[in-house]
């Protein structure tokens, strides 16, 4: 540093010779003042000092140009040192105009890390962009590109995309790999307007240079992430480029550190994790490779563990295969063990734990032998580690460790800071305390499991009290109220009062979270007399402390309020008389005159009930009542009577709304939009008349009756794959789709597309089946249903055998360790019970995801309705019937989903023996139809694809493709498929 | 995808900051402000990888975005992945920290040799990496003096220029684009060469005039 200095100084002198370089010398003095700066306001003076000089000088007249290039690399600076320079902006814009590359460059780069892509100036560079874009120099192209990447929005993506797509052929690779980048980059931005174009980047996968089949993984890899089955037939291309990576059969210049092209190799691998992802298939061409490369894999340098720890997550992600799990399994012990060999022992350590979260999930024994290594990254000073192996305990958490691994989590929240982080482990200790407790049904843990959760909650609570959700509350409320079980009160009433004389405890602790007081409040209010042991003015007078004490929020002084007047209520029910302490009369006088209406009625309702005879009271406010449901007479049958009397007096009778002439009726509609379900008035009508338009959306299909047939169902379709939502929506997409066909408007078409296909030809297979007699919209909406509330049931059913199997394992777990101290003992005793460890595992994970039913059978669904209309329907359902692959790839429990899958299936094999006399004609018209089309040089890809749904899947996919012609497509079926 | 590139030095001042989703220059600041923190207490010895969710919060730009129009429960699964995960590498060389923002679409380890490409090459191009290199090439400044003065000060402000330079030919747009640093060095070498043949026809002598006008 002394020695920098030294040479500044130098330099500085130096300088001094040549006077007219003084402005570069300026900027040298200020980046040395800035590097010497002792703080930061310091630093700050000298830099607005600089911004006042360059405000002043960049604004004359007449700056010569490379003078202004100077100006503007100051300006970046300042900005990045964090001073506002947006006065500058301008000229930085009007910079890009000039012709000389070096300062195009400049500008370029300002512009860049100055504005955003919805800046006013972006309009002045679109221009420049566009010129620069058909520059001969390839320079001024890769210029522009960048900015093109960094400025260009979706609205000025139409202005630029002609000369990016042109520019993928250019001579150039880096040029070429660059438009590859640019492309992926609106597609980013906007998919809808460049998803014409996607055919580009699966061309672009055979470019003769390496570097830019590399570039082309990047936005591959998006879009296989946002669907998978269009891009099932490249397993193979990408396979054999692996191989030939891997093989080292590019040139020696992608070699990185004695590794052949490795970013290029772990890009693939994570396409191929995702490609293979619950596909036995697809996956049955990965595993020769990925053997090929855990063999070959160097795990001495660094970028070595990086591929094979790429490896690691793809066979983690793929069906599973044992041989390659065993090699996964070694070389994740390879990175946990990795001590003291390797300076960055630590990182490797990270990956180990991360991989064997990953593992885990396949196959629990895996964390077995590791039980020390996972047990000393707890203890690491490391945080980042400490937090993955947290992740990791957490995913093998069971019911046999919960209370060790919670114990452990709650202890680190504690000693962190980041709310963040506290935020998210509270969360999980909740999550794990509520999903685990009430498992244990058994007689004996049950208390003990109470409590656990109980305090389990406290803790986070007292600790984390302003982070928690408000629903954590809610449900620890509820968890008092209702016990675990009903058949035993007697458990249920011990932990209220224990709840109650905790809660009392804990109120004498200074600062509470409002949260917790709020439940302190409401436990009180509740049960804090229940069991005699305390005097209603005890605990009043304790509620009234928390209002005063704990200077606390409106919400918590109407909890507070509330529970002195249900602790009253409870008091005049039992016919007791109820003597006003001072403190409370105060706080209700205090709180009538409150600015909260909210506080102000519930004070004056105490009032009011405390006048109120104890028969009245008990209805008013029941003892215990809290779970009881409140049944409301929505037709408030109990007026009837005055009613009556009212008219028999001469009173008007009352007209509803809808009877009422010449009004329209808000509420009505909104009633009725809910209630559609069942009824179709209004709404219906009015959508049906678009709904034709299928006809012209599949023109080759000559029946007419059939297309007919289609029009009514969509809506159904769509309500099966999506319960909740209301059914208006699906209808307006499935018309604006069928537009979307007949304008042969590009995005629309893309966007909608996919569901407008799946939905019409499942739409087919159903319809098909009231074939003979009429089509009934109703009866079709009423089975799917049939099927939704079916998979339900499974879905419950499956729940309660979770639950079961906790309790079994439960039952082995009587001497398990509670303290903290014994815990890697407590681990190592889990892992000694593979068996129950396997047989709960995979419940574990299915419970994680029983909160979204419907994917499994949206999932399944989907596919085979598709399948129907194409091709022979027995021979296809046959087909799916054995395999059942289903790209229900995200669960990872593989097991579950081939359970679910035979009865999914068999509900849909009911459907083609009824229809198949009638159909045949229909679906061989179809067919030919299809044959005739200009994507009949898909069919040969179908036969070749190795997954008859997936083929078809692609099938649908490539036919949207081919309706907007982009004339590459039989070209790129030929290059990639041979 | 990489979110940002920093480097800053061990007080925690920025010396090259590149955001590949914007943000504002407040923004900035107070993102490397908190990476400086986070950083600064780590001990050595420790794994060169943050969790960064709590600093960068949820991914603005990324996959996120296509899967708008795949199923609904596709795309529940895809945020649960894309919105957690956002992480930092690390590297530590002298007065620096060298710091790349990504998200789950990257390989850890695979950007910490990211960072060493970036270093190698700056190594490469500035023969000495030091912390007044990123901004200055004092060296190779010094050398040049006893040359050209006139070219030496054109060279002090391209230093910092020629240091996006090289980032854009490694990273694009938040995508690794080159990780070899011989050919990152050649297509710098290449832009500077034909920066200069250009500048030196049209700009020497107008700038000159320029200033000997005054």
């Amino acid at each position: 540093m002394e020695q920098l200095k030294t040479i500044g100084r130098e330099l500085a002198m130096g300088s001094q010779g040549g006077g007219w370089t003084g402005q570069s010398k300026e900027f040298l003095d200020l980046v040395k003042s800035i590097g010497e700066a002792r703080s930061k306001a310091e630093e700050d003076r000298i830099i607005l000092r600089e911004i006042e000089s360059l405000r002043r000088r960049i604004a004359e007249p007449d700056v010569p140009r490379r003078r202004m290039k100077e100006y503007i690399i100051r300006l970046v600076y300042a900005e990045m040192l964090g001073h506002d320079a947006s006065f500058g902006y301008i000229h930085a814009v009007k910079m890009t105009h000039d012709d000389s590359l070096s300062l195009k460059r400049t500008g370029y780069l300002a512009v860049t890390l100055f504005l955003s892509d919805d800046h006013d100036l972006i309009i002045l560079i679109v221009n420049t962009i566009q010129k620069d874009l058909r520059s001969d120099n390839y320079l001024i192209v890769c210029a522009a590109l960048t900015a093109a990447c960094k400025l260009i929005n979706e609205e000025t993506i139409p202005a630029v995309l002609p000369q990016v797509v042109d520019l993928l052929a250019h001579p150039k690779e880096a040029v070429r790999k660059k438009a590859v980048m640019a492309l992926h980059r609106f597609y980013q931005r906007s998919p809808a307007s460049v998803s014409h174009l996607i055919s580009n980047f699966r061309k672009r996968l055979c470019d003769n240079d390496p570097g830019v089949m590399g570039a082309t993984l990047c936005p591959l890899f998006d879009l296989i992430t946002a669907d998978v089955n269009s891009y099932k037939d490249l397993v193979i291309s990408f396979v054999s480029i692996l191989k030939q990576v891997a093989e080292r059969r590019l040139p020696k210049a992608y070699d990185y550190h004695q590794m052949a092209a490795p970013f290029i190799q772990i890009k693939l691998l994570k396409i191929l994790a995702l490609l293979g992802s619950g596909d036995k298939q697809a996956s049955g061409h990965i595993y020769n490779v990925l053997g090929d490369i855990f063999r070959k894999c160097e795990s001495s340098s660094n970028i070595g563990n990086a591929v094979l720890y790429e490896c690691i997550c793809c066979v983690s992600s793929i069906y599973p295969n044992a041989k390659l799990l065993d090699a996964a399994a070694e070389s994740t012990s390879k990175f946990l063990k990795a001590c003291l060999l390797f300076s960055e022992s630590h990182n490797l350590k990270y990956l180990g734990i991360d991989a064997l979260g990953r593992l885990i999930k396949i196959n629990p024994d895996v964390a077995e032998e590791h039980q020390l290594a996972v047990i000393d990254c707890l203890e690491d000073p490391d945080d980042t580690l400490k937090r993955k192996t947290f992740e990791l305990l957490y995913k093998m958490t069971k019911s046999t460790n919960v209370e060790v691994i919670v114990d452990r989590m709650i202890d680190y929240m504690i000693s962190i800071n980041d709310n963040h982080y506290k935020t998210e482990i509270a969360s999980r200790c909740v999550e794990l305390a509520e999903q685990f407790a009430p498992s244990n049904q058994w007689f004996i843990q049950f208390s003990v499991s109470n409590n656990f959760t109980f305090q389990t909650m406290n803790k986070v609570f007292e600790h984390a009290g302003d982070l928690v959700n408000v629903r954590v509350a809610h449900n620890l409320m509820r968890l008092i109220a209702e016990g675990f079980g009903e058949d035993d009160e007697g458990a249920d009433s011990q932990l209220r009062s224990s709840a109650v004389n905790s809660y009392l405890r804990i109120l004498g602790e200074p600062k509470l979270p409002s949260l917790f007081l709020q439940v302190i409040c409401w436990v009180l209010g509740e049960y804090g007399t229940a069991d005699g042991k305390y005097s209603a003015s005890y605990i009043i007078g304790k509620l009234c402390d928390v209002t005063e004490a704990h200077l606390c929020n409106d919400t918590v002084k109407a909890y507070a309020i509330s529970a002195i007047m249900k602790i009253c209520a409870f008091e005049i029910a039992a016919g007791r008389k109820v003597e006003m302490l001072p403190e409370c009369q105060s706080l209700i006088d205090e709180l009538s005159a409150s600015h909260s209406t909210d506080l102000q009625q519930r004070a004056y309702e105490l009032q009011a009930l405390l006048c109120l005879h104890s028969q009245a009271v008990e209805s008013v406010i029941p003892l215990d009542a809290s779970c009881e449901d409140i049944e409301v007479d929505r037709n408030l049958s109990f007026l009837d009577s005055f009613v009556q009397q009212s008219i028999e007096k001469g009173a008007r009778p009352y007209i509803p709304e809808i009877e009422r002439s010449g009004m329209f009726s808000v509420s009505n509609y909104t009633s009725q939009h809910q209630h559609e379900t069942s009824s179709h008035t209004l709404r219906f009508e009015a959508y049906e008349l678009p709904k034709p338009s299928p006809t012209p959306a599949a023109p080759q299909i000559s029946v007419s009756t059939r297309t007919t047939d289609l029009v009514p169902v969509p809506e159904t379709t769509y309500y099966t794959e999506n319960n909740q939502a209301s059914k208006l929506q699906p209808v307006l997409d499935a018309s604006s789709a069928d537009h979307g066909i007949k304008l042969h408007l590009v995005g629309v078409q893309k966007k909608w597309g996919r569901p407008t296909y799946s939905a019409s030809s499942s739409t087919t297979s159903s319809s098909e089946k009231k074939t003979n007699g009429v089509t009934h919209l109703d009866g079709v909406s009423l089975q799917s249903q049939g099927t939704l509330y079916d998979s339900k049931g499974q879905q419950s059913e499956k729940q309660k055998l979770a639950a079961s199997l906790f309790g079994a394992s439960a039952g082995k777990t009587e001497k398990k360790p509670t303290s903290t101290q014994r815990a890697p003992k407590a681990n190592t005793a889990t892992a000694e019970r593979p068996g129950v460890a396997r047989a709960v595992s995979p419940e574990i994970s299915k419970q994680k995801a029983a909160s979204s039913p419907p994917p499994d059978l949206l999932d399944l669904g989907e596919p085979i309705s598709t399948t129907t209309p194409t091709i022979d329907p027995f021979e296809q359902l046959e087909g799916l019937i054995g395999p059942t692959p289903g790209p229900s790839t995200l669960d990872n429990s593989v097991t579950t989903s081939e359970q679910k899958a035979p009865d999914l299936m068999a509900l849909y094999t009911d459907t083609p023996p009824s229809s198949s006399s009638s159909i045949s004609s229909g679906l061989g018209d179809l067919h030919s139809a299809d044959k005739n089309s200009p994507m009949a040089k898909n069919v040969p890809s179908i036969k070749k694809g190795p997954n008859p749904q997936d083929s078809l899947q692609k099938d649908a996919t490539a036919r949207h493709v081919g309706v907007t012609p982009t004339g590459n497509n039989p070209n790129l079926f030929r290059d990639l498929l041979g | 995808m990489i979110r940002a590139v920093i480097v800053m030095n061990t007080q925690g001042k920025p010396r090259l900051l590149k955001f590949y989703e914007f943000q504002p220059p407040e923004k900035q600041q107070e993102l490397t402000r908190s990476v400086f923190a986070v950083l600064s207490g780590r001990p050595d010895n420790v794994s060169n990888f943050v969790e960064a969710d709590a600093i960068f919060g949820p991914v603005i730009f990324s996959s996120l975005l296509f899967v708008s129009f795949v199923a609904e429960i596709t795309k529940k699964k895809k945020q649960e992945e894309f919105k957690e995960g956002t992480r930092l590498v690390y590297k530590h060389l002298a007065t620096l920290y060298f710091v790349f923002v990504f998200d789950s679409c990257e390989n850890e380890l695979a950007m910490l040799d990211l960072i060493q490409v970036l270093v190698e090459t700056l190594d490469r191009c500035f023969k000495n990496v030091c912390e007044l290199d990123i901004v200055f090439n004092f060296n190779k400044i010094y050398n040049n003096q006893m040359k050209t003065t006139v070219f030496m000060y054109v060279e002090l402000g391209s230093s910092y220029v020629q240091m996006h330079t090289i980032l854009d030919e490694i990273i694009f747009g938040g995508q690794v684009l080159e990780t070899s640093s011989e050919r990152v060095l050649k297509a710098v070498e290449e832009i500077s060469r034909l920066e200069k043949s250009s500048s030196s026809v049209s700009f020497v002598p107008k700038s000159v005039s320029g200033r000997f006008g005054r």
